[in-house]
């Protein structure tokens, strides 16, 4: 190969000699290298990128995505590390009343003594267990509804839209208010919540996966592995699901930020989590009141979700931008 | 240069018929099946594939459509059967009944026989057993016939493991040896590269290489080299050829490519409106096409042997719809020699004369098939003129 290069390039102006020479020489380095393969001598392997490799690698060339996953990140590992070593449970009650931000208790505490920084992060704990929960829960439903409607077609696809349907025409903030009222009750009872939310929460991503699937039923690959004899649980599992990945994962970040609000809605209105348990609805809804005089119990929980939902909405961006290289102006 | 001559020993046969159908029938004697092109009959090939009769409809809200409109043929086994034919004549529709693909909404009637075993009206359950191990598809456009989620490798992989026993290791290797077999350089580093990081002449080897993993008997290609250009066109067909001599799989090739036609198939079935218009041997077709059809196809080739500047000839008009029923000759409307009987009645294929040694396996639908056969054929469409015969 290199000999005949030289060859091509005996009447070339020096500078293409010049480039000769300095192929020849990486040629002759790679053959030189033991741990270069026969194919990367010849510039044929080149580095495989999975798909997974190229979207993250696109995802942490966005400077908000990565703002929004160190936030959030942070706010999650912070949330556990002050629930285990911060001088006060958020339960603790303390004599110090009413007090506003202080050395000892940094986000004041509030009318019975309850220290308001171990609050906050307990509430920011709390949220982030019933947001992955409905996250994962609705993912599950929905991608299974969606994938078997979109695959199926016909009758299935029809009886299982109009499920769909029937679903979302449920008004979900009175369900929820129904439900959760009974099933909350008990005090930190988050997971009954996250549940009901969860259930009812997943027709969006059902949709979108059926789209999805819609096309890509019809794409070639698909007729050609059913065409080598595969089957349709194969199919859809192996060969479609992979496809569809990304806005199913999109999907379920917003689904993070969606129920975090409808969770913050529901404690605001006194029907989620309720005391002693802690969320950071419920600490708005008692903080606002003294919003004016003891402004601490207000802000600091407000302050917190509206920095807990930006940064997964971020996050959801950032992975949106990633998943879809035509918007991307990114470079992997 | 666009005529197209019959070759010196059709010639020859045209001249002294009674003597070479003699030779023909001497030549037959011996063997019990008709010869073919490579000569496979030392192997005593047997048919693999047989469809008979097949009629595929379509239902639409216009009405229904005939895609294909009887049609039948036999495949023999390591045998290359070509379905040449324009867009629209049922060559698709005809591979895709026969994998059992066709859409629900496709009536299909007849009989396609793999092995002994009836493939019209199976279950999907059972279709799913004779998919990739004992009839297995090369579609056209390997830019979307390969996932692109997953490595060359682990598709290769999938498809064996789809249908054998074996460890994902073993299955791995295979993968490997498979694309070396189809050509692919350096297949131990290409098996974890990703489909868009392969061209497009060696996705479809992988293609290749994914449709002989199971050893199948009967490979469906269709269109395999119409989304490819012409120079990696011919490293496609030679990966074809490996294939087709590594697992003895007989091959159904469905073109509009005369040329991989001739330089690929044993047998070639010409299509036209969803029936075939000529069958016959490759050189059957190419030196003595007896369907002024055919020899509208083949004059419309260019030929690197051609003396001088000729204009290609054309066939005027377009292709009929295929729509609800028709009367006469599908091919009337746009053919030069068409008389009143054409536009009459639809012909029958008939056996007409060969130039190999296989009496009655050429044959065209034609009501002048004999003088089409004998004439001077090259003549029939004018020099590039459009003429508006649309009926």
């Amino acid at each position: 190969m290199a000999d005949t290069q030289q060859e091509n390039f005996v009447i070339q102006t020096p500078a293409a000699v010049a480039q000769t020479e300095a192929g020849a020489h990486t040629l002759a380095d790679a053959r030189a290298g033991v741990e270069l393969s026969a194919a990367d001598a010849y510039g044929m392997a080149g580095e495989s990128k999975s798909q997974a490799r190229l979207v993250l690698s696109r995802f942490f060339h966005q400077r908000l995505a990565i703002v929004g996953l160190c936030t959030f990140a942070a706010l999650g590992i912070a949330s556990v590390l002050v629930g285990h070593f911060w001088q006060f449970s958020y339960t603790d009650i303390t004599n110090n009343l009413n007090s506003p931000p202080s050395a000892t208790n940094p986000f004041g505490t509030n009318a019975i003594g309850n220290d308001m920084f171990a609050q906050v992060m307990a509430g920011v704990e709390k949220d982030i267990q019933i947001a992955l929960t409905v996250a994962v829960m609705a993912t599950l439903i929905g991608v299974t509804i969606g994938a078997i409607a979109g695959y199926y077609r016909g009758w299935i696809d029809s009886a299982l839209m109009r499920f769909v349907d029937l679903v979302l025409v449920i008004p979900v903030l009175a369900i929820l208010i129904v439900l959760a009222h009974r099933l909350t009750k008990q005090s930190d009872n988050w997971l009954g919540l996250a549940i009901i939310i969860g259930i009812l929460s997943w027709t969006y991503v059902a949709r979108l996966v059926r789209a999805d699937f819609l096309s890509l039923r019809e794409r070639d690959f698909v007729e050609a592995s059913r065409a080598l004899g595969a089957s349709n649980k194969r199919i859809i599992v192996k060969h479609m699901l992979p496809n569809a990945v990304g806005p199913i994962i999109v999907n379920a970040t917003l689904t993070v930020a969606l129920s975090i609000i409808l969770e913050t809605t529901l404690s605001y209105l006194g029907l989620g989590v309720q005391p002693p348990g802690v969320s950071l609805g419920l600490l708005v809804n008692q903080g606002q009141d003294s919003a004016t005089t003891e402004w601490w119990l207000f802000v600091f929980p407000v302050m917190f979700l509206i920095v807990l939902i930006l940064s997964i909405f971020l996050i959801g961006d950032g992975l949106r931008e990633a998943f879809d290289p035509k918007k991307s102006r990114v470079r992997a | 240069m666009a005529e197209v001559e019959p070759g010196p020993e059709a010639a020859e046969s045209a001249e002294s018929e009674v003597e070479s159908d003699g030779a023909a029938h001497g030549a037959l004697d011996g063997a019990t099946e008709p010869e073919t092109k490579t000569g496979d009959e030392t192997t005593g090939s047997r048919a693999v594939l047989i469809v008979e009769r097949l009629e595929v409809d379509f239902g639409t809200k216009e009405g229904v459509v005939h895609a294909v409109r009887g049609i039948d043929f036999e495949l023999q086994t390591g045998e290359v059967l070509g379905i040449v034919g324009e867009s629209g004549s049922g060559k698709s529709v005809t591979a895709l009944a026969t994998m059992g693909l066709l859409p629900k909404s496709a009536v299909v009637r007849g009989s396609i026989k793999f092995k002994e075993r009836e493939l019209v009206g199976l279950k999907e359950k059972h279709l799913t057993g004779v998919r990739g191990t004992g009839v297995s598809m090369i579609f056209q456009d390997p830019m979307t016939s390969l996932n692109p989620v997953y490595t060359i490798g682990w598709q290769i992989a999938e498809a064996i493991l789809a249908h054998q026993e074996v460890s994902k290791e073993d299955a791995w290797k295979r993968s490997v040896e498979l694309l070396r077999k189809v050509g692919i350089p350096f297949p131990e580093e290409r098996v974890n590269n990703y489909p868009h990081e392969f061209s497009g002449g060696m996705r479809q080897r992988a293609v290749i290489a994914i449709a002989m993993a199971n050893d199948p008997e009967v490979i469906l290609a269709d269109e395999p080299t119409t989304a490819l250009d012409v120079t990696v066109q011919a490293q496609v067909l030679d990966s074809l050829k490996t294939a087709l001599s590594e697992t003895g799989a007989a091959l159904l090739l469905i073109t509009h490519d005369l040329g991989v036609i001739a330089g690929l198939a044993d047998q070639v079935l010409v299509m036209y409106a969803g029936r075939p218009v000529e069958v016959g041997t490759v050189e059957d077709i190419f030196y003595r096409p007896s369907m002024p059809y055919t020899i509208g196809l083949l004059g419309s080739l260019p030929r690197l042997d051609a003396e001088g500047r000729e204009r290609l000839r054309q066939i005027p008009g377009a292709p009929p719809s295929i729509l609800g029923d028709r009367v006469g000759c599908p091919f009337a409307p746009r053919c030069p020699l068409a008389q009143d009987v054409c536009r009459e009645t639809e012909p029958d294929l008939q056996v007409v004369e060969s130039v190999t040694s296989a009496p009655g396996q050429h044959q065209a639908a034609c009501h002048f098939a004999v003088e089409v056969g004998r004439g001077d054929h090259g003549k029939i469409f004018s020099d590039g003129v459009v003429d508006n015969v649309i009926a």
